[in-house]
């Protein structure tokens, strides 16, 4: 992928299985929006091969955007229109896409009272606050039941609670809705809170990928080993802290003081690994 | 067939909510009222001791400029519904773009409507010696919704053109400029001969004509060109910009939609915040 003769992407291939929750993590300019323009097909590519629900999204018709939700990085839209209102229009466009095993669209009442916003339900959008309009894109982007829901930096501005909700609401899509989710971050946290595989990008370049625990230990080997021997202090960065500290014991003995191992970080990792990729 | 039928609920939902708020209201009302104070005063006015009233001549000539300004607010509105995302999410919707424009085009051509009305009904108990029947209401009708089909392309083709708001601002000045004169506020014989060639090539002059030869009587078509309502050349200039505008804004609005993206929408909030600060 490339905006003019600048690459912003650069061997990007992942596969999500249906059902799963793939978080794309990176920092800011990382690549992770233009990765999820690209499958969502507001964006062309310059080259390489992608596929959506079985479609190439250069060439998606309507009964494949049927398929997909969208929740984009901010939303500023429709703000003369009311909660229920948007939600139950919008909803119209998915109806003719209902099939035997899936009713579209969702219900407007009963997906506002999963956002948690019946109480703003006739307020206009302009009048909700940064959370509230966020959790009404959330509920908009699944107001069709998609097979897949996009969410852009989903949680960008939320309070802790809002935050803990909204990873709440994630994880019944997945695990009761069978959605597959793909939601693009720079919080490791949310990351491995909620994503069953990550994929690490920085610089347009896939770094590292995998499980929250494979990455742990993919990524983040090593443990950090600090003691003081008569006054001067070491440091020593280690994947075998447990032996390294035992042959510490067995050639110094009691001289080894103030002796700390900090186990090795998915977080600390994270930033080492983006770091280098700068 | 579904994207025309929530297409049109989309546009009726937008009509009403026009309909329902102070700032849309004053927006519906301003214009017309201003205009009709100024009727008011034009009323026993004379135009050039034809013994025609400069009031009874400007009446429908406003309302034909009315309807041309419907342009304008399609364009403003595409604008605007690109910058805030609206246009995006249209994108990322079913069928979305298609019911967004049936949409569009209904908000508008209703709000428009509404619009002429509030200005006409009054107007017609204010300003004598018009010809009001059953002919001159289907006069109306068909100049109008010709008008509309000339006009609401062009306006569209102008909402895709230009990039930001603050561009559209600039949109408005040739408008304006044509107005000036499109024979409006006075009649285009009075003018000089090359300015009356380039205003009858614009459609705001051809709507004027066609809404003062609905409601004026016959005598007064005395001070218009050739002194005659020359429907058919309404009819064909008004045709040939609808046929023109029909082609070509359909190719633009893909153009546009194709290059919405959640970058872009972001790019040009960022630029309209940096323009506020």
């Amino acid at each position: 992928m490339r905006y003019g003769a600048t690459d912003v992407l650069h061997d990007v291939s992942f596969a999500v299985g249906p059902g799963e929750v793939l978080a794309l993590l990176g920092p800011n300019g990382a690549g992770k929006t233009t990765t999820i323009e690209i499958l969502e097909g507001f964006r062309m590519r310059s080259a390489g091969a992608v596929t959506v629900l079985g479609v190439d999204p250069a060439h998606g018709d309507e009964a494949w955007r049927a398929r997909l939700g969208v929740v984009l990085q901010s939303w500023r839209d429709h703000g003369k229109w009311r909660v229920r209102e948007l939600l139950a229009h919008l909803g119209r466009y998915y109806a003719p896409y209902a099939t035997a095993t899936t009713v579209r669209p969702w219900d407007a009442d009963e997906l506002i009272e999963l956002v948690g916003l019946t109480d703003r339900a006739d307020h206009k959008l302009k009048t909700l606050s940064g959370g509230q309009r966020r959790r009404l894109d959330v509920a908009i982007g699944i107001v069709g039941r998609p097979e897949l829901l996009f969410l852009d930096e989903p949680t960008t501005g939320f309070d802790p609670a809002a935050r803990y909700a909204f990873h709440a609401l994630v994880r019944r899509l997945a695990t009761d809705l069978h959605t597959t989710i793909l939601l693009t971050t720079h919080d490791l946290d949310e990351a491995s809170k909620l994503a069953d595989r990550i994929l690490v990008l920085s610089d347009g370049r896939v770094l590292a990928s995998g499980t929250p625990d494979e990455l742990t230990r993919q990524i983040a080997g090593r443990d950090e080993v600090r003691w003081r021997i008569d006054g001067t202090a070491y440091e020593e960065l280690t994947g075998e802290s447990t032996a390294f500290v035992r042959d510490l014991f067995t050639r110094y003995g009691d001289a080894v003081q103030d002796l700390e191992v900090r186990r090795a970080r998915l977080e600390d990792a994270y930033l080492a690994l983006v770091g280098e990729g700068r | 067939m579904t994207a025309w039928r929530i297409g049109w609920s989309r546009g009726m939902i937008e009509l009403r909510q026009s309909f329902s708020n102070g700032a849309d209201l004053v927006s519906h009302f301003l214009w017309p009222v201003l205009m009709l104070v100024a009727l008011y005063f034009l009323r026993d006015r004379e135009f050039a001791g034809t013994g025609i009233l400069l009031g009874t001549l400007a009446l429908p000539s406003i309302l034909g400029m009315n309807a041309a300004m419907g342009m304008v607010s399609m364009s403003q509105q595409l604008t605007a519904d690109r910058e805030d995302g609206t246009l995006l999410r249209a994108k990322a919707t079913p069928a979305g773009v298609q019911a967004y424009l049936v949409g569009k085009v209904v908000s508008v051509a209703g709000g428009l409507i509404a619009d002429l009305a509030i200005l006409l009904v009054p107007g017609l108990f204010l300003v004598d010696g018009l010809a009001f029947s059953l002919t001159s209401l289907l006069t109306l009708v068909w100049v109008l919704l010709l008008g509309l089909l000339a006009t609401l392309p062009i306006g569209a083709i102008l909402g895709s053109a230009f990039p930001s708001a603050r561009a559209q601002g600039l949109v408005q000045l040739p408008v304006l400029a044509m107005i000036a004169i499109s024979g409006i506020f006075y009649p285009l014989s009075a003018l000089p001969g090359w300015l009356q060639v380039v205003a009858q090539v614009s459609p705001i002059y051809w709507m004027g004509l066609g809404t003062r030869s609905a409601l004026l009587p016959d005598a007064t078509v005395v001070v218009e060109v050739g002194e005659s309502w020359r429907h058919l050349e309404t009819v064909a200039v008004l045709g040939a910009w609808a046929v023109l505008g029909l082609l070509v804004a359909p190719v633009l609005l893909r153009r546009m939609a194709r290059r919405e993206s959640g970058s872009s929408v972001a790019i040009r909030r960022e630029k309209a915040l940096q323009r506020v600060g």
